[in-house]
């Protein structure tokens, strides 16, 4: 059966389905996390070990998504709030979504050294 | 402005280069269930005047050349609300939209509209959307004796909520919200919006009432703020604005 199309929104929308994947990324994260910091109930050893193989660069660029997400989905989760709670919210919210882009780009570019700059290191030597 | 007649020999005289006519693709998602239970794209070509509007086209298609095409429109003008379609992936009225405002270069899709059952072709099934709008008391609910005069009401009074009255009830916010695809419980814009213009009306006392059947499950609290419904109202009514304002009044009480 041919599938309709995709319904053409607009900011709104866009702005809606990535608060959504990232809130489902930052979950997944959060599982993660959860069980490797429990590894030190059971041992600080099997903690450490684990922890270590985080140590490579491909989880460095994993750590910078990681910061892209939870950087939109907080700075884009205060702009629902204005939305929902500041008089004017609604008629602003594409003004607010283009300020949260822009600052989100700003930390973003100031993130790259203190994220990736170990990796960069790693991969091409000192 | 010419006669239809004397138009006719302008044309004529002019030859074809000068025609307003373009030819102009319609890809239409076509449903009977009494043939199939099939969906499927049917693409039309028509010579049209651009300046004409989708509803035109639509006409055309079923007068002239497919006579089981099937889609709703009343009055024709913007004011039933029956003929809300997904065009070129949008809610938009077919009766409001200009074939050149939508660019005729490329095939323009026509769809029923989402998250409502598709009954044939561009016809839904309206009924849990009128069932939604029943549900908020759409009417003055008052008490005690009724006045012997008019219920006056100051201008400023019937300004705070001018913007919803404007609705016609034709579903092309509702249908545009993410959240009723997902699941068709939810109130949807329409619903919240026509109660909206009872609660912020000073006669009317039915405020708490239809505040609490917002406040439930499938009220005004799985609002996602996508702006889609706002985006997609005909009317122009803020209807984003309209449902922060009654999750505004369930918090503060105030309305």
């Amino acid at each position: 059966m041919p599938a309709g199309t995709l319904y053409r929104g607009r900011e709104g929308m866009w702005s809606w389905v990535a608060h959504r994947v990232t809130g489902v990324l930052i979950f997944f994260f959060l599982f993660v996390h959860v069980l490797d910091t429990a590894l030190v109930r059971v041992s600080p050893e099997a903690y450490d070990d684990v922890v270590a193989t985080y140590k490579t660069p491909i989880v460095a660029l994993l750590e910078y998504g990681l910061v892209a997400a939870i950087l939109f989905h907080a700075l884009n989760g205060l702009r629902i709030i204005a939305v929902d709670f500041w008089a004017k919210g609604p008629r602003l919210q594409k003004q607010m979504l283009w300020t949260v882009v822009g600052i989100w780009i700003v930390l973003m570019v100031g993130a790259l050294y203190p994220v990736l700059g170990h990796a960069v290191r790693d991969v091409f030597g000192s | 402005m010419a006669t239809p007649t004397l138009d006719k020999t302008d044309k004529a005289e002019a030859g074809f280069a000068d025609s307003p006519f373009i030819t102009a693709t319609f890809r239409i998602r076509r449903f009977n269930p009494e043939v199939s239970d099939e969906v499927q794209w049917q693409d039309f070509q028509i010579e049209i005047d651009p300046k004409e509007r989708v509803l035109d086209a639509l006409h055309k298609i079923k007068w002239e050349l497919d006579g089981t095409l099937t889609f709703r429109r009343s009055c024709a003008h913007g004011i039933c609300g029956s003929d809300a379609m997904r065009i070129n992936g949008k809610n938009r009225l077919a009766c409001k939209t200009l074939i050149k405002d939508i660019n005729p270069d490329k095939p323009i899709t026509v769809e029923a509209i989402k998250g409502l059952t598709v009954l044939k072709d561009l016809v839904v099934d309206m009924d849990p959307f009128f069932q939604a709008y029943h549900d908020v008391m759409p009417f003055l609910i008052t008490k005690g004796n009724e006045p012997t005069r008019e219920r006056l009401q100051s201008a400023e009074d019937r300004e705070r909520f001018d913007d919803t009255t404007k609705c016609i009830l034709c579903a092309a916010c509702t249908s545009s919200c993410p959240v009723f695809w997902n699941d068709g419980q939810y109130f949807g814009p329409a619903a919240i919006v026509n109660a909206h213009r009872f609660i912020f009306d000073s006669r009317d006392e039915g405020g708490e009432q239809r505040l609490e059947i917002l406040n439930d499950r499938d009220g005004v609290w799985r609002c996602r703020t996508t702006f889609n419904c706002t985006d997609a109202c005909p009317r122009g009514i803020e209807v984003t604005k309209a449902i922060q304002e009654v999750k505004r009044a369930l918090i503060t009480r105030r309305f």
